[in-house]
């Protein structure tokens, strides 16, 4: 019985992990075309460095990534602390509006928005496709994802804390400042490091709010793999999984310093 | 729920006057909540509102209002009974129902098996599984194109088997897409599956077995009930994106594997038909929305959520 499982968990494991060994494995294969080996090579990834498009997808990624970051931690922060603290007319439809872009199949996200920067653009003359469209888009589906992180957060914080600072004579932002954030502070860097690594993902809302010259390195591994995979594209995809194995490690070592620290 | 929390006379030890809490609310709450009105909600309202639009000769929105777009997806078209499209729809909730099995067999092992570990151990077992949820799912499905090229070893074993008649390449097929949404969404069943397991109480299961239970017995009866409410936040975790799915199918698939995220791309892209597109998306977004109302009922019950 258990070596059965021990055997069921090894070969789910290994089909988990195929298709990323196989990227990294090929990223290093000397054939230029076709899924035969034929030997060692580590010049895939100096072509990579030769290529301008390349390049530019790798900024045009990173720049989304932290603006749209930077704009969505503010807002559901500050979204995860009204939910938590206050009232306003709407709150249970907006809480439950917030679960929606988390379940949404993201194609939907994409031509809703593709189809209202259309309609806009046509009434107003505003949202011509390119990288704001796309930074708008991104914080849409990223701010639920921090508000939800960071209202969990503040429901379970102890309320005695914030009305000891009170009692003590701190005033409202004094509180704020020395007790309150400081406590959410691991759940806002949570949220914020789920909303970076959820738009350097991103592939399907890019594909669908960028305009010309804001190409995004998933929009280049795209329509390569729809041209035919070639080994620099398993190179450039060898860089992005070990970012991501990097930031799921980073990830882990703060959850646990979050738990250790409760 | 704490004492304070609904009392605005003393809010966390400060005293908040009406007006206080309103501005208070409108300065945290207002400025996320007129963004998501903006570019989340009217957007979706305006995919249900466009797809009873016509469209014109070269792709335009346009007047009269109709419900042809919903006929056609129905089948009714201008030549008649068609069943593609009816034909997607079941595809997707067949693929995406398919998925959400198939991850709940491979999940429960691995669920199992991580929380019969010591400590240590259990914790790197976990970080193994969340390392592919984070990476890019672009990557993992593109991957499969390379493992199921027609010389490599997982053709030749389905061609051994007899699982794919000989000569006949394994992508692109229903099979790949089947095996490529299984590896992609298989995390977001073990997670929610886990938390489950790892809460089991075992002295339920070690009672039924003193009574004579047997395996199936006791799974069935003292291990299902508990480890349920994580089953059924991993099926609607896989189910809705995966019927959903637009990047699988489309990399892995032919013709023969278009599913509704296919579809509407298709619409939004090449055909240029934005008010079938939109009709095709409204359906889906039904589709979602009837999935979680069904699973907040039922998780009100059962008390755990899924974030």
């Amino acid at each position: 019985m258990k070596q059965s499982l021990n055997l069921a968990a090894g070969l789910l494991y290994l089909f988990l992990y195929a298709p990323i060994a196989v990227v990294i494995v090929y990223s290093f294969n000397t054939a230029r075309f076709g899924a035969r080996w034929t030997g060692f090579t580590t010049k895939w990834y100096g072509t990579l460095l030769d290529n301008p498009a390349a390049l530019s997808a790798a900024r045009n990624t990173l720049l989304l990534a932290v603006l749209s970051t930077a704009i969505a931690t503010t807002l559901g922060t500050l979204l995860g602390y009204g939910l938590d603290r206050f009232n306003f007319p709407g709150k249970r439809f907006f809480s439950r509006l917030l679960y929606v872009p988390v379940f949404l199949p993201d194609i939907i996200l994409a031509v809703a928005l593709l189809l209202f920067y259309s309609l806009v653009r046509s009434l107003l003359g505003l949202f011509d496709l390119g990288l704001t469209t796309m930074v708008i888009a991104h914080v849409t589906f990223q701010i639920p994802f921090v508000a939800i992180v960071v209202r969990s957060r503040l429901a379970g914080l102890d309320p005695a804390l914030e009305e000891a600072a009170r009692d003590l004579g701190a005033n409202g932002w004094q509180t704020f400042s020395h007790i309150t954030l400081p406590l959410i502070l691991p759940g806002i860097m949570a949220g914020g490091m789920l909303a970076f690594t959820l738009s350097l993902d991103d592939f399907v809302v890019s594909f669908f709010t960028s305009g010309p010259g804001s190409t995004t390195l998933q929009i280049l591994i795209y329509s390569s793999v729809k041209r035919g995979i070639t080994p620099d594209i398993n190179a450039l995809s060898t860089l992005i999984i070990l970012a991501s194995i990097a930031a799921t490690i980073v990830i882990t070592l703060l959850q646990r310093n979050q738990r250790a620290a409760k | 729920m704490k004492p304070s929390r609904r009392d605005t006379e003393s809010h966390y030890g400060a005293h908040l006057t009406r007006n206080g809490h309103q501005l208070r609310s409108a300065i945290t709450s207002g400025p996320a909540v007129l963004w998501l009105s903006v570019f989340l909600l009217i957007p979706l309202l305006a995919v249900g509102a466009i797809s009873f639009f016509s469209r014109g000769a070269y792709g335009e929105i346009e007047l009269p209002l109709t419900l042809e777009c919903y006929k056609r997806l129905l089948g009714f078209g201008l030549l008649g009974f068609d069943p593609l499209y009816p034909v997607i729809l079941l595809r997707s909730l067949a693929l995406g129902a398919g998925t959400a099995l198939l991850c709940v067999l491979a999940a429960l092992p691995l669920a199992f098996f991580i929380a019969r570990l010591r400590l240590r151990c259990r914790t790197l077992a976990l970080t193994l599984v969340v390392i592919p949820f984070w990476t890019n799912l672009l990557i993992r499905t593109y991957a499969w194109q390379i493992l199921f090229a027609p010389e490599s070893w997982i053709t030749r074993a389905f061609h051994y088997l007899g699982v794919i008649n000989a000569g006949e390449p394994l992508y692109p097929g229903v099979l790949a897409v089947a095996i490529g949404m299984v590896c992609d969404f298989l995390p977001f069943m073990v997670l929610p599956l886990y938390a489950s397991v790892e809460k089991i109480d075992w002295s339920l299961a070690e009672a039924a077995m003193d009574l004579g239970a047997n395996r199936i017995q006791v799974f069935r009866h003292a291990l299902l009930p508990q480890i349920a409410p994580g089953l059924l936040a991993g099926i609607v975790l896989v189910f809705l994106p995966a019927t959903g799915q637009f990047v699988i199918p489309d990399l892995l698939g032919g013709a023969k594997t278009v599913m509704l995220g296919n579809a509407i791309q298709q619409q939004f892209g090449q055909s240029r038909d934005w008010p079938f597109g939109s009709a095709i998306a409204f359906v889906a977004l039904g589709l979602v929305m009837l999935g979680l109302t069904l699973y907040a009922r039922r998780g009100a019950k059962e008390g755990p959520s899924l974030l």
